[in-house]
């Protein structure tokens, strides 16, 4: 296998609301990926598309709607799909196109625009739960997202007002990014006072609905040596999903996700990820995802995150910055772009180059998660410089 | 990737679901006339077919000794086919659970109006290996009064009602 570069990336701002048409939204993201790299299109040799359900756009088959923004024109192209994980899986598919020597370069695109659907998105999700056995109980995802915190939080003994910092941390951090949506200096006590949607997830729990695109250059070795003189290496991919038949696992701990770490680590050589691994992008879609991902990331002990997490470890400036970017919470969550948006974080961070963000201590590894279909895939990468 | 204010005036609009009703935006109504008869396959048939009966039914796998809910045709470790049926009890405990203020499309329910939060929970069944469970709703019992390890029981439609749904089960409620 080839090591593979990342050598560009473009990202629009994210909304709640964007008057832009999804196809318009990729072509900007993948525009100034190019562009951010002097490289152009016929510099390409294939193209990879992360995109979440075609419910939220209301078009169907929207990868194949989505390739000319993507730059995909008689190129090679695929779309890939796996749920929430989607914008993580997106530069491991590209990862393939490179690694195994079949193209030099890789573009990865991932575009969602969820305003479209009214009165909300949430109202898509119904049809990806069993048919006969929890249709007919009209589930909705946020209650299998609070219920899977709350068993979190009964077996480690959490606190609601502890997990609530996530917010304010992310939300704050997401105050020096140019393409957030919701970055606010907020308090423990608004997330608490936020309006109670199923608890324990309240409002300011919960990341927005956003539209929004983000693009990834990959390349093989020997064409990133030209292109850069800092190229961040994609060292480590992992992917698992665990069994749909998700009241039958203990939600309390994402096994997907420690097993797809592994992988990820091991191809990276990483012996103990919590010592090696300096910044991390854990997903964050909700408070308590982005602990629950620390812990299955093994950057935190089973149980220990929360107390990691008030002593300041995973500030900016703590020992382990985790969601430097504003993650999910506070710049926004584009399901697949926002993904993707933690990968690039990780790639301006490990190049010196985050601005306002950039965390201090010279970090010269990342890693990065995103989580999704029935709480149960895991996709991580591991980044070097 | 600088992004400037003028960008943002030119790119955010505040749209809101009553302009659309209010025919302000050009809209595309679509009803969209996309129905399913799924099959249930014989583990869910005979799952559905019980619960109208009344009775809860699993079954075995005899590799890794599970007694599954919902019963399955195969077992999903095991990867191998399953084996007897056997029935398992309308009781249960309360593994997690939700204190819901939205509907499926994350509607809001008017708890200031009397309406009670929803409280799906799930529930590990009597009988069936420990952390078998299914996801069913709560009910008759203070929605902040639910705890971790509650056992509860199973509230059926009276036997004419019943359908062969999960339905028929309408709720699980506290032990007394």
């Amino acid at each position: 296998m080839r090591r593979v570069a990342i050598v560009g990336a473009g990202l629009t701002k994210f909304y709640r609301n964007t008057l832009e048409t999804p196809k318009e939204l990729a072509y900007e993201a993948t525009k100034m990926a190019l562009d951010s790299c002097e490289m152009r299109l016929s510099d390409i040799d294939s193209v990879v598309m992360g995109t979440a359900p075609d419910a939220f756009d209301g078009i169907h088959m929207k990868g194949e709607y989505l390739s000319d923004g993507a730059g995909a024109f008689r190129k090679p192209y695929m779309r890939n799909f796996v749920g929430g994980g989607t914008g993580v899986f997106a530069p491991i598919h590209g990862w393939f196109h490179v690694a195994s020597g079949m193209f030099d370069t890789c573009l990865v695109v991932c575009e969602e625009k969820m305003s479209s659907a009214y009165p909300h998105p949430a109202g898509a999700f119904l049809t990806i739960f069993d048919h006969t056995t929890e249709q007919p109980l009209f589930p909705t995802l946020i209650w299998i997202f609070a219920i899977e915190m709350n068993r979190f939080m009964t077996t480690h003994g959490y606190r609601k007002e502890d997990i609530a910092r996530v917010a304010v941390k992310n939300k704050k951090n997401a105050m020096d990014h140019p393409s957030a949506q919701l970055p606010a200096e907020i308090t423990v006590e608004d997330v608490l006072n936020s309006e109670v949607m199923a608890w324990p997830v309240n409002r300011l729990d919960i990341s927005p609905t956003s539209d929004g695109a983000a693009c990834l250059i990959l390349a093989a070795e020997h064409v990133a040596r030209r292109i850069t003189e800092k190229p961040i290496w994609l060292d480590g991919v992992g992917w698992c999903l665990d069994s749909a038949y998700w009241c039958t696992r203990d939600l309390y701990y994402p096994d997907y996700l420690e097993v797809a770490a592994r992988q990820a680590y091991k191809m990276a050589g990483i012996k103990e990820p919590s010592k090696e691994i300096h910044i991390a992008e854990p997903y964050d879609p909700f408070t308590y995802k982005e602990l629950h991902h620390i812990e299955g990331l093994m950057l935190a002990p089973r149980g220990k995150s929360v107390q990691m997490l008030v002593d300041g470890v995973f500030n900016r400036d703590g020992n382990l910055p985790c969601s430097p970017s504003g993650g999910l919470l506070g710049v926004g969550n584009p399901i697949a772009a926002a993904g993707l948006m933690k990968v690039i974080e990780l790639y301006q961070q490990l190049k010196g180059e985050a601005g306002k963000r950039q965390v201090p201590g010279n970090p010269s590894c990342g890693v990065a998660n995103a989580w999704g279909d029935l709480m149960q895939v895991g996709t991580v990468v591991v980044l070097r410089k | 990737m600088e992004i400037t204010e003028k960008d943002v005036l030119r790119t955010t609009t505040k749209l809101s679901a009553n302009d659309i009703l209010d025919g302000k935006v050009l809209s595309v109504k679509w009803t969209p006339n996309l129905k399913y008869a799924w099959d249930n396959g014989p583990a869910i048939g005979r799952y559905l077919a019980e619960l109208k009966n009344g009775n809860v039914i699993a079954k075995k796998c005899n590799s890794c000794n599970r007694v599954m809910i919902p019963p399955r045709m195969f077992c999903e470790l095991c990867w191998r086919p399953s084996d007897e049926w056997t029935f398992v009890h309308d009781t249960g405990t309360v593994n997690t659970w939700v204190v819901s203020h939205v509907d499926w499309k994350a509607g809001r329910l008017d708890i200031a109006g009397g309406i009670r939060p929803y409280t799906p929970a799930v529930i590990e069944i009597d009988g069936a290996s420990k952390g078998m469970g299914i996801l069913h709703l709560l009910d008759e019992v203070d929605p902040w009064k639910i705890f971790r390890g509650m056992k509860v029981k199973a509230v059926w439609k009276p036997a004419e009602e019943r359908t062969g749904s999960i339905t028929d089960i309408k709720y699980f409620k506290p032990i007394e």
